[in-house]
């Protein structure tokens, strides 16, 4: 019989790609020969929307992109647009968005750890991951009344301060979510399955990764030093005692291993920024009207998923004339049929979770 | 061109060594906020970020981001500017390359420089319609192959058609 390649095409609807994502898969029986992603299928035209909308009003609309990372959209936005008008934040405020951001950032790895477990087929981690989250949410829902697109932060600061409520629920969530990785740990890390599945698998060169684009914990995982948080610090960053883990085989597990470690460090920030909490403002004063003189900018922030970057370019009304947003799980994408090549297509599940791609943010 | 003096001693040694080397083919050097940008004509483009990668340490490219200047337009420039933004690491230096195009003029695809450039070029070609010669397969990403227009060109509808 004529040998030939097999062609598969997983999705838009399968369950492994948390959206609508396809996969045009070419195997030679079992092994992948490459990938072709399709993507756009919940393209909204975000960046077309934004330059009919005032700059105050793509706050909340930027909360749509990464959707389990709400904040740290928000924060990526704002910071591009104080830096381009100029405004400076108190320093309370810079604490508290550290602390939002930090939060969300656990909430989202633990979103993560969830879905690529249970895409491996180790269901009870997505509960136990999703019992803890839920627990971040109430915290969000009690801080500002709204638990996943939450709106959390306002160009020049952010719109409440925190009560003794929102501190103890804080409080409370560092001393849970430890005890919760750890239960978590117990069921992975030294699981035969679950290394058998991951150890590796999707490996990538650091020179390659770099070349991709690639960034955020999956770089890391390959042993790069890059976080933006310690490379070009914003919002007090610098102020912060806190380590960068890094992995050593750029594989599934090592980016396992780099988010659980991640997820402790971001609870050392949050204590940190909770016990120093300045006093202060919590918002500058901003015109209710913000007009910004032409002008442009590019910032970027360590989001959950890599490196978030805003470019604004202002014309001098209240409307941008551009936004362009970079977003992590967009470049990390390009990188996928790289780290597939040679694989099995049940591996495929393997490595697409373990690159924590939000379809929200890479279809804009 | 004379070299602009700049505030950040680590741009400014980048931008002599580009001044020394591509010297009045430097268009514009813009110094603003703390983010350097130089423009160059389309046709210096891949040398100037050859030069950048390979000599000055240019290794990741964090984005290309595609504007359609319409509703501003520069007298003697043409309509879209195409902004190439460089990362250097780990020296956390970032600078920003920009060239400018009409319609029917199509840029270099610099996809053998960065890898990461090549959705890039797609997603610019998809919201803009601008072409880049030699890209592996220039085709829209976001939307349908059948989509007519390029959405984020001034003149397309914030409603669709």
């Amino acid at each position: 019989m004529p040998y030939k390649h097999i062609e598969i095409s997983m999705g838009p609807q399968h369950p492994s790609t948390h959206g609508v994502l396809q996969l045009k898969v070419t195997a030679d029986n079992e092994v992948v020969l490459n990938v072709e992603p399709v993507i756009g299928y919940l393209h909204r035209g975000m960046e077309k929307l934004w330059e009919h909308r005032t700059y105050p009003q793509i706050v909340p609309l930027t909360d749509r992109l990464d959707y389990l990372g709400a904040v740290l959209n928000n924060l990526g936005y704002v910071l591009a647009v104080e830096k381009l008008a100029g405004i400076e934040v108190p320093k309370r405020a810079q604490y508290i968005r550290v602390i939002l951001a930090e939060l969300q950032r656990v909430a989202s790895h633990l979103a993560w750890i969830g879905f690529n477990a249970n895409d491996i087929g180790a269901m009870s981690v997505l509960l136990y991951g999703f019992i803890e989250r839920e627990g971040l949410l109430d915290l969000f829902e009690e801080y500002c009344g709204a638990r996943l697109t939450v709106h959390g932060l306002r160009i020049g600061g952010v719109p409440h301060d925190l009560t003794p409520k929102v501190c103890e629920l804080i409080r409370g969530v560092v001393t849970s979510v430890p005890r919760r990785l750890a239960d978590i740990e117990a069921l992975l890390s030294e699981n035969r399955i679950w290394k058998h599945r991951t150890v590796g698998i999707g490996r990538i060169a650091p020179a390659e990764a770099i070349q991709y684009g690639l960034t955020g914990p999956a770089l890391r995982a390959a042993g790069v030093r890059w976080d933006i948080r310690k490379n070009i610090p914003y919002s007090s960053y610098e102020d912060f005692d806190f380590d960068v883990p890094l992995g050593t085989h750029s594989d599934v597990y090592d980016r396992y291993l780099v988010r659980m470690a991640e997820m402790r460090q971001s609870l050392r920030i949050i204590t940190q920024a909770l016990d120093r909490l300045p006093a202060g403002e919590v918002r500058a004063k901003v015109p209710r009207l913000l007009k910004i003189p032409p002008g442009e900018v590019f910032l970027s922030v360590e989001a959950a998923k890599g490196e978030l970057g805003f470019y604004i370019k202002s014309n001098g009304t209240d409307k941008p004339e551009r936004v362009k947003m970079k977003a992590p799980s967009f470049i990390n994408m390009q990188c996928f049929e790289k780290m597939c090549q040679g694989h099995l297509i049940a591996d495929l599940v393997a490595i697409l979770g373990s690159l924590d791609i939000v379809l929200g943010e890479i279809d804009k | 061109m004379s070299v602009a003096t700049i505030d950040h001693p680590a741009l400014q040694a980048v931008l002599d060594a580009l001044a020394a080397r591509f010297n009045d083919r430097l268009l514009e050097t813009r110094f603003e906020k703390g983010e350097l940008s130089v423009r160059v004509a389309r046709g210096d483009l891949r040398p100037v970020l050859a030069f950048l990668r390979n000599e000055q340490g240019f290794n990741a490219l964090n984005d290309i981001i595609g504007l359609d200047n319409a509703n501003a337009p520069v007298a003697g420039r043409p309509r879209f500017s195409v902004l190439y933004q460089l990362y250097k690491f780990p020296d956390a230096l970032r600078l920003r390359v920009v060239t400018d195009a009409a319609e029917d003029e199509p840029l270099p695809s610099i996809t053998g420089l960065y890898k990461s450039a090549d959705w890039a070029e797609r997603e610019i070609f998809d919201m803009f319609g601008l072409r880049f010669e030699g890209h592996p397969g220039l085709t829209r990403i976001y939307l349908g192959d059948d989509f007519k227009g390029h959405p984020l060109r001034k003149e397309f509808p914030l409603a669709g058609e």
